[in-house]
C-alpha cells in the first residue's frame, strides 16, 4: 500500500440544476498513475477539474464534499487557489500552448510564482522541464520560435513541460492524447511512465487500452457516479460490477 | 438506366446555372457599389484639386519710396514695421502696374484684382527680409478669388457684365498682366497652413486640420483606455446577471443613438454645467468620446471573446491569477482587434459633424488653434460651413476639404488593416 496523496470524500458537483457528480469517494496513491475511464459525459473530467479547482472558473458550478491533498482540505477558505494550482498542474485535452515562444511558454509559470531567482536559474528550469517532457532535443535550437508552430504531439509535450515547470506534486491529464496520432500518443504514454517516479499522475482517458497500459489503479465512472475503482488488472480482468464488465467488453459507451 | 443518368445531368446543369446566376448578381451588386464610390471620388476630386493651386501676380515694390535709406529697415523691429503706414504706399505700388490709369474708379478696380490683404503681404515680406532689402523687390501678391477663379477657368467670362462679379475692366487688366507674364500659378501652401477667412483666396484648412487632430487626440486619450478597461471588465470579470445584461444592452443602445443627441448632452452638461470653454477641441473630443466608446467596447469585447478559453485555462492551471491570465495572455491576443475597433471608432469621430455644431465648433475661427483649449473648427464642420458660402471660390475649397477628410479616413483605415495584419496571432 502506497501513501495516499489525494482523497475525495462524498463529492457532489452541480452545474446549475444539473447534477454532474454523485457522492464520489476515492483515493489516489502517491507517485502512481491513476486512470479514470467511462463514457462521454460521465463526470470524469468534472471530477479531475475539482482536484485543482479549475471548476471555480465556471460560475454555475457548485462543489460539495471534501477533497484532501496530503490531508489538507483544498476547498477550505484558507486555501489559496493559485497556490493549489502551483502544486497540482494540469494538461488539457487539446494542446493549448500560449501564443508565445517555446521558452516563454515554459518560463511563464516560474516567472509569476517567482521561483527563479535570476535569468540563468530560469533558463535552467526551462531546459530541465523541457528535458523531463522529452521535448528538449527536438526544440533546443528554436526555443524562440512560436510554441503554436510545433506539431500536435510536441505541443502537448510543451504543455506537459509547462505544467512541470512550477514543480508540482500532482499532474492532472484530461484526455491528453485524444487529439494526437498513435505515435505521439505512444510518446506521451512513455513519458508518463518516466514522470510517475516524481509526480502523482491522474489521467482521464477514453482509451481503455491506454488506461491498462499506463495506470496502476483505474476508476470507472458512469452517469456521474463512480461505479468501481480498483487495481487496473482487477478492473480489466475481474470487475465486480456488471456495468464495468459491459463497458470494458465494449457492450456500451 | 440512361434515363436516370440524363436526369442527374439535367439537375446538375440546373444547379450549375443557378450558381452562375448567383455569381452574376453578386458581381453586379459589387460593381454598382464600386461605381458609386468612383463617381463620388471623381466628382470631389475634379472640383477640388484646383484648390491646391492659387494665382499670384508679380509686383515690383520700390521700398526705396517708403524710406529713402533702405538700410534703416534692418534696424527696425517687427513692431516698428507694423507701425509703418504702408497702405497708400502699397496702393501706389499696385498702380505702378498700369501707370496710365487716371480715373479713381479704374484704380479701385485695379486694386480689387488683388486679395484684400495686399498691404499685409508686402509688410510680411518686409519683415522677413528686412536685413537685406533691395531698393526694389519683386513680390508675388495673392490674386483675388474672382481673378483666381477666372484663371482656373471656373468662372464664365461670357456673361453680361452686370451678372458677373468680375468687371470688364478687371478682365482687361488681368489679360494684360497675363500677356506681360506677371501672372503665375503656384502650389497653394497657405491653403494648408491658414485658418478660415471671409475671403476665399485667403481661407485655409490648416485651422480645421489642427482642430480635428486635437479633437481626435482627446477622443483617443479618453475613449481608448476607458473602452478597453470597460470591455475587459465586462467580458472577463463581470458576473453574468441582470445588471450586466442591462449594461450590455445599454452599451449596444448607446452605439445606435443619433450623434446629435450627444451634441445636446455636451451642450447641456459639459458646456453649461461644467462650464468648459465653448467651441474647443477638448469639448468636441469629450462629446465624440461618448460616441466612440460603444464602438470600442463592442469591438474589444468581440476580440476578447474570440480568444480561445483554453488559453485562459492554460494560464490559470499554472497558478496565474485571473488578472494575470487576462492581462498576460488574453489581452495581447485581443489587442489587434481592439486597436482596429478603436481606429474605426476614431475614423467615425473624425467625420462626425452634428454634435460639433451644437457645442459651438461651427464658429468662424480665423486662428489656427495652438492647444485643445483654443476655439477651433474641424474638417467636417469646415465642409459644412464652406458648402453654405455664396462665393464661387468656396466651392473648390469645400471639395478640397472633403479630399483632406477622405485622405485622413483612408489613412486611418489603412492603419487598422496593417495593424491587424502585423499583429494577428497565428494559431
Amino acid at each position: 500500500m502506497k501513501n495516499i496523496k489525494i482523497k475525495a470524500d462524498n463529492l457532489n458537483v452541480h452545474y446549475g440544476d444539473k447534477q454532474a457528480l454523485f457522492d464520489v469517494s476515492m483515493y489516489m496513491e502517491e507517485k502512481q498513475v491513476t486512470a479514470l475511464i467511462g463514457p462521454s459525459g460521465c463526470g470524469k473530467s468534472t471530477f479531475i477539474r475539482c482536484l485543482n479547482r479549475m471548476n471555480d472558473v465556471i460560475d454555475i458550478c457548485k462543489v460539495q464534499g471534501k477533497i484532501e491533498i496530503d490531508g489538507n482540505d483544498i476547498y477550505a477558505p484558507s486555501m489559496q487557489v493559485e497556490q493549489l494550482r502551483e502544486r497540482v498542474g494540469m494538461v488539457f485535452q487539446k494542446p493549448n500552448p500560449f501564443p508565445k515562444t517555446i521558452f516563454e511558454n515554459v518560463a511563464y509559470g516560474p516567472r509569476i510564482h517567482g521561483i527563479a531567482e535570476n535569468k540563468s536559474d530560469l533558463e535552467e528550469i526551462v531546459v530541465n522541464s523541457l528535458k523531463k517532457a522529452a521535448l528538449f532535443d527536438e526544440v533546443k535550437d528554436r526555443l524562440n520560435d512560436a510554441g503554436t508552430g510545433l506539431s500536435g504531439g510536441q505541443q502537448q509535450r510543451l504543455c506537459i513541460a509547462r505544467a512541470i515547470s512550477v514543480n508540482p506534486d500532482i499532474i492532472l491529464m484530461d484526455e491528453p492524447c485524444s487529439a494526437l496520432d498513435p505515435i505521439a500518443t505512444a510518446r506521451i504514454e512513455e513519458l508518463m511512465g518516466e514522470l510517475k517516479t516524481e509526480y502523482t499522475i491522474i489521467i482521464v482517458t477514453h482509451s481503455m487500452q491506454q488506461a491498462a497500459r499506463v495506470s496502476s489503479r483505474t476508476g470507472f465512472f458512469h452517469l456521474g457516479k463512480l461505479v468501481e475503482v480498483d487495481k487496473t488488472e482487477t478492473i480489466f480482468s475481474n470487475p465486480s460490477d456488471q456495468r464495468t464488465q459491459d463497458y470494458i467488453t465494449g457492450r456500451f459507451g | 438506366m440512361t434515363d436516370r443518368i440524363e436526369q442527374r445531368i439535367n439537375s446538375l446543369n440546373k444547379r450549375l446555372n443557378s450558381e452562375k446566376r448567383f455569381r452574376i448578381y453578386c458581381i453586379g451588386a459589387m460593381s454598382f457599389a464600386l461605381a458609386w464610390v468612383l463617381i463620388l471620388f471623381l466628382n470631389i476630386f475634379s472640383s477640388g484639386y484646383s484648390a491646391f493651386y492659387r494665382t499670384v501676380i508679380q509686383v515690383n515694390v520700390p521700398f526705396v519710396n517708403l524710406i529713402e535709406d533702405i538700410s534703416q529697415f534692418s534696424e527696425m523691429s517687427s513692431e516698428d514695421i507694423n507701425k509703418l503706414s504702408m497702405y497708400s504706399f502699397s496702393k501706389k505700388t499696385i498702380y505702378g502696374l498700369f501707370p496710365d490709369i487716371e480715373e479713381k474708379k479704374d484704380k479701385k478696380m485695379l486694386i480689387r484684382i488683388f486679395s484684400i490683404e495686399f498691404e499685409q503681404e508686402i509688410r510680411e515680406f518686409l519683415k522677413s527680409n528686412k536685413s537685406n532689402i533691395n531698393e526694389t523687390e519683386t513680390i508675388y501678391l495673392t490674386a483675388s478669388d474672382d481673378v483666381d477663379q477666372v484663371n482656373k477657368g471656373n468662372y464664365p467670362r461670357d456673361l453680361d457684365e452686370d451678372k458677373r462679379r468680375i468687371k470688364d475692366i478687371q478682365l482687361l487688366f488681368f489679360d494684360d498682366l497675363v500677356d506681360r507674364g506677371l501672372v503665375s500659378y503656384e502650389f497653394n501652401l497657405p491653403f494648408l497652413m491658414r485658418g478660415d477667412s471671409r475671403e476665399p483666396e485667403l481661407a485655409g484648412v490648416g485651422g480645421s486640420i489642427v482642430g480635428s487632430l486635437f479633437t481626435i487626440m482627446v477622443v483617443l486619450i479618453l475613449s481608448f483606455p476607458i473602452g478597453i478597461f470597460a470591455a475587459i471588465y465586462l467580458e472577463e470579470f463581470a458576473p453574468r446577471n441582470r445588471v450586466t445584461d442591462f449594461i450590455e444592452i445599454n452599451i449596444n443602445n448607446l452605439a445606435a443613438v443619433p450623434s446629435i443627441v450627444f451634441g445636446l448632452l455636451g451642450l447641456g452638461i459639459i458646456l453649461n454645467t461644467f462650464g468648459l470653454p465653448r467651441s474647443t477641441p477638448l469639448v468636441g473630443g469629450i462629446v465624440l468620446s461618448l460616441m466612440t466608446l460603444p464602438t470600442i467596447i463592442i469591438a474589444t469585447r468581440a476580440s476578447l471573446r474570440a480568444v480561445p478559453p483554453s488559453i485562459r485555462e492554460g494560464a490559470l492551471a499554472v497558478g496565474a491569477t485571473k488578472m494575470q491570465a487576462v492581462m498576460h495572455h488574453v489581452v495581447p491576443v485581443a489587442m489587434p482587434g481592439a486597436l482596429t475597433g478603436t481606429i474605426i471608432g476614431l475614423a467615425q469621430a473624425l467625420g462626425e459633424t452634428a454634435p460639433l455644431l451644437l457645442i459651438g465648433m461651427v464658429a468662424f475661427v480665423v486662428d489656427v488653434p495652438q492647444t485643445p483649449l483654443d476655439a477651433s473648427a474641424s474638417l467636417p464642420v469646415q465642409v459644412y460651413l464652406w458648402s453654405e458660402s455664396a462665393e464661387r471660390g468656396y466651392v473648390e475649397k469645400t471639395s478640397a476639404t472633403i479630399m483632406m477628410l477622405l485622405g485622413f479616413l483612408i489613412l486611418m483605415n489603412l492603419a487598422a488593416v496593417l495593424i491587424r495584419r502585423k499583429f494577428e496571432t497565428k494559431w
